[in-house]
């Protein structure tokens, strides 16, 4: 689950550590007043979606007036902001964080995260701040530096010494930094956090070291137990179907295609799209019912497909093991009923009972196509989607 | 032979008296396992199943001489639930359940490498030696003892794996899902090199999704360590970057763990790829005969 740059600001303020000074505001009017608020003769006024590359296309601007915050404030508030993080659909600006100006006199890169390969959190940092990370790892791979965290330890001073040197830092800086990396890691761990991306750290022209921007994931198996940051979710920010699928605990991940997939398993429901694709098609989802499909699941996920108008026929793929196969026809049966489906039904039924379930779908009267293979039901769902 | 457990490991369930529990323990009697009790705080010196309740695994260890466990235990509690059967001498750990914090599994792997206990999991259908024990959820039905072992990501991509080498008579000697978590148990080569070594299995299924570079890893292992063949899969060749696909570990970052890039490294090692899930078993034939 992603938060915000305001609500993860908040997070680092809870775990003392420094942030400029700012305020959030829904409305034009709260703009503003934060503005009025916060003093000064400068202000940021940053558009809070949940994607990054705001700053190229608008959505982050220095203004140097009231009428300014005013302006700003109304021509982002409401309107889907575009980058080239979420593009072609955007995410709408429904809240802007007004903040302080900061002199900058460098930007790094700083980020925590779950390192799959050590199985430990990794710190990497990198003097190049502001820009794509990923980017300068490809060309520049000697300019990303990496410490790896002891999980019985934590991050060490000696970890913090070495990146602070590594990054030229001296003075105040320097005794930021190395104060700043452990606060970090303990608000990392505090928060069952999977990504803490401070892009750019910004070291100021007084030599003081302070995150000007924060992206904070927090992982989704870990929300049972932080029932508070739980309540930050932000469903405005994702697309409408996925939304629908999360509050009904279904995996679903929207796509382009216009064939419409219903899968047990993930590994499965993955193979699916690519046997669509191989077979010259386009998937138009993933769609992971669960290992143990049932019916009420099979018609909860019919309802999901069909949120999206782009679908032209529909496959579902199981493999019915400890579920059998008549019960999931049954099940299949009972929703395209229910859900009235108005396009083409294409079954593949395999497992215990794979048989009787291929016949109760034939003998159903409904426009349920039971194919004989995988191969054969995404060539049939590929030719039904045309 | 089999690798990792066969028809004399002493098998308990952690979460026995619960729904999945029960329903899955009773699958795994009715398979042959040697089942010999399970654990549930607060019920121990009750009858389920017909065997034991223990407090403890530590009071099962000692009881019943278990070896392995399946832990159905819910996902708040299932990284204790590791720990607890390390610390009681258990030596196969089998973690059915999904949904564990991965920060917790983070603490789980640092204790498990001091202890010496082998994880299969978590997220993942379990371990099965056709024919002789079955320690998760998958379908017993459909395996057929045999030559093909089979060590996979996904669960259902398992049982089509299991499926296709039961039709066309080959059958499996063992079949571990090792899950679709990003931090996990046994891994790819660890079941490579079990298989290298077991005399039942004669070729090796390697079924592989996005993310990471476990298949990768173990590309560079067959290539230098393994003579029997191994035929794959990848799952996630139309997945989209940067969004998890169902697993938790199911995910391209930062341009890295693709499909394509899993592919063209088993096929440098001289690994049969198969292109479609529906072409596993033809796969393997394909890599037996070419031998």
């Amino acid at each position: 689950m992603n938060l915000h740059e305001y609500q993860a600001k908040q997070i680092l303020r809870s775990g003392n550590i420094t942030t400029p000074r700012g305020i959030a505001a829904a409305s034009v009017d709260a703009a503003v007043a934060a503005a009025v608020e916060l003093g000064g003769m400068a202000w940021v006024v940053k558009a809070q979606i949940h994607a990054g590359g705001r700053g190229k296309v608008g959505g982050v601007k220095v203004v140097k007036s009231l009428d300014d915050v005013r302006a700003m404030a109304t021509s982002l508030l409401g309107t889907l902001l575009v980058t080239n993080q979420n593009a072609p659909d955007g995410q709408p600006v429904n809240q802007l964080l007004v903040e302080e100006t900061l002199p900058i006199a460098r930007e790094l890169y700083l980020s925590l995260l779950v390192d799959r390969e050590t199985e430990r959190v990794a710190i990497v940092a990198s003097a190049a701040g502001g820009m794509d990370i990923e980017e300068v790892a490809h060309a520049t791979p000697e300019k990303v530096l990496t410490e790896i965290c002891d999980p019985l330890l934590g991050v060490q001073d000696f970890q913090c010494r070495a990146l602070a040197f590594a990054l030229e830092l001296t003075g105040e800086a320097y005794k930021d930094f190395c104060r700043l990396l452990p606060a970090l890691y303990r608000v990392f761990m505090a928060n069952d956090l999977s990504l803490l991306e401070i892009n750019p750290l910004i070291v100021t022209s007084d030599n003081r070291v302070l995150p000007l921007d924060c992206k904070m994931s927090i992982e989704d198996n870990a929300l049972y137990r932080h029932k508070d940051l739980a309540a930050l979710r932000d469903d405005s920010q994702i697309d409408a179907k996925e939304a629908a699928a999360n509050a009904a605990n279904v995996n679903y991940v929207a796509l382009t295609g216009n064939i419409g997939c219903m899968v047990n398993g993930a590994g499965l429901a993955m193979a699916t799209m690519d046997l669509i694709q191989l077979e010259g098609g386009t998937p138009a989802n993933f769609l992971d019912v669960g290992g143990g499909a049932t019916p009420e699941t099979v018609a909860q996920g019919f309802k999901i497909i069909l949120l999206d108008p782009n679908v032209r026929a529909v496959l579902i793929n199981i493999f019915g093991g400890i579920v059998r196969c008549d019960v999931i026809a049954e099940g299949i049966i009972q929703a395209v009923k229910e859900v009235g489906v108005k396009v083409p039904v294409i079954v593949r039924l395999e497992g215990t009972n794979a048989e009787l379930g291929r016949t109760l779908l034939a003998e159903s009267g409904l426009a349920i196509l039971a194919a004989e293979s995988l191969t054969q039901a995404a060539k049939l769902a590929v030719e039904k989607a045309q | 032979m089999s690798i990792l457990v066969n028809q004399h490991t002493k098998v308990i369930c952690q979460g026995f008296t619960g729904k999945q529990g029960s329903f899955h323990s009773e699958q795994a009697i009715a398979y042959g396992t040697q089942m010999v009790g399970g654990v549930t705080p607060g019920k121990g010196g009750q009858t389920h199943l017909n065997l034991p309740v223990f407090n403890t695994v530590r009071d099962a260890v000692r009881q019943t001489g278990a070896q392995a466990t399946m832990i159905y235990v819910p996902a708040a509690f299932a990284a204790d639930s590791i720990l607890e059967a390390a610390n009681a001498g258990i030596e196969v750990i089998v973690c059915i359940t999904e949904g564990i914090p991965v920060l917790d599994m983070l603490n789980v792997k640092a204790a498990l490498r001091a202890n010496g206990a082998r994880l299969i999991g978590p997220n993942c259908p379990g371990i099965i030696t056709s024919g002789e024990c079955k320690i998760g959820i998958m379908p017993g039905a459909i395996h057929q003892k045999g030559k093909i072992g089979i060590v996979s990501r996904s669960g259902t991509l398992t049982y089509e794996a299991v499926y296709q080498t039961s039709q066309l008579g080959l059958g499996q000697s063992t079949c571990v899902g090792i899950g679709g978590d990003p931090i996990k148990g046994l891994d790819f080569i660890d079941c490579l090199q079990m298989f290298e070594a077991d005399p039942q299995t004669e070729a090796v299924i390697l079924v592989g999704e996005i993310g990471g570079s476990r298949e990768e890893e173990a590309a560079e292992y067959i290539r230098s360590n393994m003579k029997k063949p191994v035929a794959a899969y990848i799952a996630g060749r139309t997945a989209p970057k940067g969004k998890r696909m169902g697993h938790a570990g199911a995910i391209i970052a930062g341009g890295a763990g693709t499909a394509d890039a899993k592919i063209r490294a088993l096929e440098a090692a001289g690994v049969v790829i198969a292109q479609s899930p529906a072409g596993l078993g033809e796969a393997v034939q394909a890599a037996l005969a070419a031998r």
